[in-house]
C-alpha cells in the first residue's frame, strides 16, 4: 500500500503543530467557542451530546496493521475503548476531551493518519471500493486515483469554503461497491480495447433532505485530466452552488437546477479554459504513487484448498460463514474475508479496541498487512489464503466477529442517532439491534437472502435510509421517537431511492412492520428473488397491506 | 479608515492605502477610489480619463469575467467577503490572476480573517482589510504555515509533485 514520503508526513505534522496551537489559544480564552468552532471542526473535532467527538479520516478506507493498532491505542487511552466505523469510512470518537485532541492527532501522524476535511464545506475523506487490489472485475485499482484526489484536495486554497460539503467516491469495478451514484461525484474506471484508461464521471447524486441519482456528465474522461476535469466541476459548483440556504446548497441542487446537460456545458466550457498542465499531474507521479499500490507478496497457489474444502465439510458453522462472509479473490488461492462488525444485539459499526487489535494482528499474519473499512460498516481483510481462511474465522468468532450476515437482514447500517448526536431526532441503534435479535436465527436470516436494512436518526442520512431495501428514518411527533420506512432503495448499479410505505411508526411497532415486511417477501417471491425484486415486481401494495392491516 | 495589510517576498506589514472604498450612492471624493462593478461600468470611463487610480469592487456574485477589458487600466481589484464562510472570492481571484492574467492588487475585504491568510495568498491576493485585530507578524506566520503545497495556484509555489521530482 502507497506508503506517506516525507513530503506527505511533514503535512501532516504541521496541520497537528498548527492544531495545537489553536487549542492552547482556546484553552487558554484567548479565542471564543464561536472563533474556535470553524478551527476545530476543520480537524474533524464535533461538540456533540455529551462530549466531543473526533472524525478520523481512513482514506479510501485503507488500512495497515500499525494503523489499525494505534487506533485502538488510541481509542483505548483517550476514549472508552471503543470506536464506531461509519458509513463514510471514517472512525469516529464519541468520548473526546477537548485537551487531548491536539496529542490524539500528533499520535495519529505518527502513523500518516489524521483528521483533515473530515468536516466543514469542504471536499471530504475520499472513498472507494472495499475489494480494491483483489477483486477479479476490476479495470484499475481506484485507490491510486482516490489518493491522487485526497493529495490534490488536501487544504485546497479555492475549495476550502464551497456552498456545502463534498464527496468523492471511486470504483475501478463494472459492479458499484461504493455507492457512486449517491455522491457529489462518483468516478468509475473504464478501460476500452486498447487498453486506454478513462472515467465515467457521475455528478449529483446525493441523500440527505432531497435524495438524488447522479447523472453522467461524462462518459469517458482520460485518467491523466481527472485533476483538472475536477477542478472545473468544482469551480462551477463554488461559484454558482446556492450560498442563501443550507439545505439547498450541495451540488445536486446546483445540478438538477441547470438540468445535467446544461451543468455539463458549464463544466466543459470552464475546463476548455483551464491550463491542465499545470493542474494534471505529470506521468511520473502519476507513475509513482501507481507503484504504491502494486500488488505484492502474493504466492502462487493452487485455485482450491483442501484445508478450506474440508472446514466447510466438516462444519455448518464455518461453511455458512464461507458462502456469506468469504468472497472469491483475483488471486487463485485467495480469498476476501468480511469481518462483521454487526453482532446481534451490538451497535452496528461499533469495534472495541481488543477487537482492532485482533484485526490487526490478523491483517499483519494473513493478510499482507492490509485491512479495510467498508461503507456498510464492516471491516474486511483483503487478501487471505483459502488454507488460513479457518484459522481467521476462528480467531474472529472469538471476539464476536464472524457472524455470518454480510449483505444479510441483520448486517444493518445505522447511524449513531440521537444517542450521541446533536442533529438526530430519533435513535437509531436500539432498532438496528432489536430488528437483529428478531433476525438472529443464522437459518432464517439465510433464508431471506440479501436484505440490506438502513436506519438514520434524521433527514442527514447518515445511515443512507434513502437507499436501503428497507430504509428507516428517525421523525420527531411531538417529541416521541417515529420512524418512517421507506421500501425499494439501492446504492448499488441499480440504484434507487426507497419509496414511502406510509404513515411513521412508534419505536414500538418497527421490528413487526420489518416481520410482516418480510413474511410478504417470502410468500410473494419468486424464483432467485431479493426482497428488492420482489419489491420492485410486486409493487408497494401488498406490503403496506400488511404492515398496517392491523392498524385498521 | 480599515487598515490595510500587504504582502511583500511572503512577508506581510501595514501598508498606506491611497485608495477610498465608495459606495455607489456617495459622491467621489478626491483622489484614488475603489467603486462598485455598477458603477465602474457606469462612470468608469470618465473616471479613468481624470486620471485617477482606480480600483473596482466586486461583490462575491458579480463575476470577474465582467473586467476583462479593463484589467490592465485597474490598479486594484478588491473582492468581497460578505462572510468568511463564502468562498466564491477565491474562485474568482484564481480566474484574475491565472486566466485573466492580472497583475495589480488584489484585495480581499468585508469579512476577511486570520485563518483565511494561507487560502488567500495561494490564490493570489496580496493585500487584506482584516476584519479582526490581527497583526501582519501573524498575517505572515499563517500564510507560511504549511512547509508544503500539494496544488499549484496562483501564489507560483511549487507543489509537491513538482517537488518529488526535483529532490
Amino acid at each position: 500500500m502507497y506508503r506517506y514520503d516525507d513530503i506527505d508526513r511533514e503535512m501532516l505534522a504541521d496541520r497537528a503543530a498548527e492544531f495545537r496551537q489553536q487549542c492552547v489559544r482556546r484553552l487558554a480564552g484567548e479565542i471564543t467557542e464561536d472563533q474556535f468552532k470553524p478551527l476545530r471542526l476543520m480537524n474533524g473535532l464535533y461538540l456533540q451530546l455529551h462530549a466531543y467527538m473526533l472524525r478520523i479520516a481512513i482514506p479510501y478506507g485503507a488500512l495497515n496493521s500499525v494503523q489499525l493498532r494505534k487506533l485502538a491505542d488510541i481509542a483505548r487511552e483517550y476514549d472508552r475503548g471503543y470506536g464506531h466505523f461509519t458509513t463514510r469510512t471514517n472512525l469516529q470518537l464519541h468520548w473526546i476531551k477537548l485537551k487531548d485532541a491536539p496529542d490524539i492527532l500528533d499520535e495519529l501522524a505518527t502513523v500518516g493518519l489524521h483528521a483533515i476535511q473530515t468536516s466543514g464545506n469542504c471536499i471530504r475523506n475520499l472513498t472507494a471500493d472495499p475489494y480494491a487490489g483483489a477483486t477479479a472485475d476490476e479495470v484499475d485499482d481506484p485507490r491510486i486515483w482516490a489518493e491522487v484526489i485526497r493529495q490534490w484536495s488536501t487544504f485546497h486554497p479555492e475549495f476550502s469554503f464551497l456552498p456545502r460539503k463534498f464527496k468523492i467516491a471511486v470504483t475501478g469495478s463494472p459492479k458499484d461497491r461504493a455507492a457512486i451514484r449517491v455522491y457529489d461525484i462518483g468516478l468509475r474506471l473504464h478501460r476500452d480495447g486498447e487498453g486506454a484508461l478513462s472515467f465515467e464521471v457521475i455528478v449529483g447524486g446525493g441523500q440527505g433532505r432531497a435524495p438524488h441519482i447522479g447523472a453522467v456528465i461524462r462518459e469517458r474522461l482520460p485518467v491523466r485530466r481527472l485533476l483538472s476535469y475536477m477542478q472545473a466541476i468544482l469551480r462551477v459548483y463554488n461559484r454558482h452552488g446556492r450560498r442563501d440556504n443550507p439545505n439547498k446548497a450541495r451540488i445536486k441542487i446546483l445540478v438538477a437546477s441547470l438540468g445535467a446537460e446544461e451543468f455539463a456545458r458549464q463544466v466543459e466550457e470552464e475546463w476548455s479554459l483551464t491550463d491542465k498542465e499545470a493542474v494534471d499531474l505529470p506521468d511520473t507521479e502519476l507513475a509513482r504513487i501507481r507503484a504504491g499500490f502494486a500488488p505484492t507478496g502474493f504466492e502462487a497457489l493452487p485455485p482450491v484448498s483442501a484445508a478450506y474444502e474440508k472446514a466447510k465439510a466438516s462444519s455448518a458453522a464455518f461453511a455458512r460463514f464461507a458462502r456469506h462472509n468469504v468472497v472469491a479473490h483475483k488471486q487463485p488461492g485467495y480469498a476476501l474475508v468480511h469481518v462483521s462488525l454487526k453482532a446481534i444485539g451490538e451497535t452496528p459499526g461499533d469495534c472495541s479496541a481488543d477487537q482492532m487489535e485482533l484485526v490487526a494482528d490478523l491483517a499483519e499474519r494473513y493478510s499482507l498487512d492490509e485491512a479495510r473499512v467498508t461503507y456498510e460498516q464492516n471491516l474486511l481483510l483483503p487478501h487471505v489464503k483459502l488454507d488460513d481462511v479457518p484459522a481467521v474465522h476462528e480467531a474472529l468468532a472469538a471476539a464476536g466477529l464472524a457472524t455470518p450476515n454480510i449483505a444479510l437482514i441483520s448486517d444493518i447500517i445505522a447511524c449513531p442517532g440521537l444517542d450521541y448526536c446533536a442533529l438526530a431526532n430519533a435513535r437509531a441503534i436500539p432498532i438496528a439491534q432489536d430488528i437483529a435479535r428478531r433476525f438472529a436465527d443464522p437459518v432464517l436470516a439465510e433464508t431471506i437472502g440479501e436484505l440490506k436494512i438502513k436506519i438514520s436518526g434524521c433527514i442527514n442520512a447518515c445511515g443512507h435510509h434513502h437507499v436501503g431495501h428497507i430504509g428507516i428514518l428517525g421523525v420527531d411527533k411531538k417529541g416521541e421517537e417515529f420512524y418512517q420506512l421507506t421500501l425499494g432503495g439501492s446504492a448499488d448499479d441499480d440504484a434507487a431511492i426507497g419509496q414511502v410505505l406510509g404513515p411513521a411508526l412508534p419505536a414500538d411497532r418497527v421490528t413487526s412492520a420489518i416481520d410482516h415486511l418480510v413474511e410478504v417477501y417470502l410468500r410473494e417471491r419468486r424464483q432467485g428473488e431479493r426482497f428488492l425484486d420482489t419489491f420492485r415486481r410486486a409493487g408497494l401494495g401488498v406490503f403496506k397491506e400488511a404492515v398496517y392491516a392491523e392498524a385498521h | 479608515m480599515p487598515k490595510l495589510i500587504r504582502w511583500q517576498s511572503g512577508v506581510a506589514a501595514w501598508a498606506e492605502d491611497p485608495f477610498t472604498a465608495v459606495d455607489d450612492d456617495q459622491s467621489l471624493p478626491r483622489g484614488e477610489v475603489i467603486v462598485s462593478l455598477a458603477r465602474f461600468q457606469r462612470e468608469g470611463r470618465d473616471l479613468l480619463a481624470g486620471g485617477r487610480g482606480l480600483g473596482v469592487r466586486l461583490e462575491s456574485d458579480d463575476a470577474p469575467e465582467a473586467l476583462i477589458l479593463d484589467l490592465p487600466q485597474l490598479e486594484v481589484v478588491a473582492l468581497t467577503f460578505p462572510k468568511y464562510r463564502d468562498g466564491r472570492a477565491y474562485s474568482a481571484a484564481r480566474v484574475l490572476r491565472e486566466r485573466l492574467g492580472f497583475r495589480g492588487e488584489l484585495r480581499a475585504v468585508g469579512d476577511v480573517l486570520l485563518e483565511m491568510g494561507h487560502l488567500l495568498v495561494r490564490c493570489g491576493f496580496d493585500t487584506v482589510e482584516p476584519a479582526d485585530d490581527t497583526t501582519p507578524e501573524q498575517w505572515t506566520r499563517v500564510a507560511r504555515r504549511y512547509r508544503h503545497v500539494y496544488q499549484r495556484a496562483a501564489d507560483g509555489r511549487e507543489p509537491a509533485f513538482a517537488e518529488r521530482v526535483r529532490v
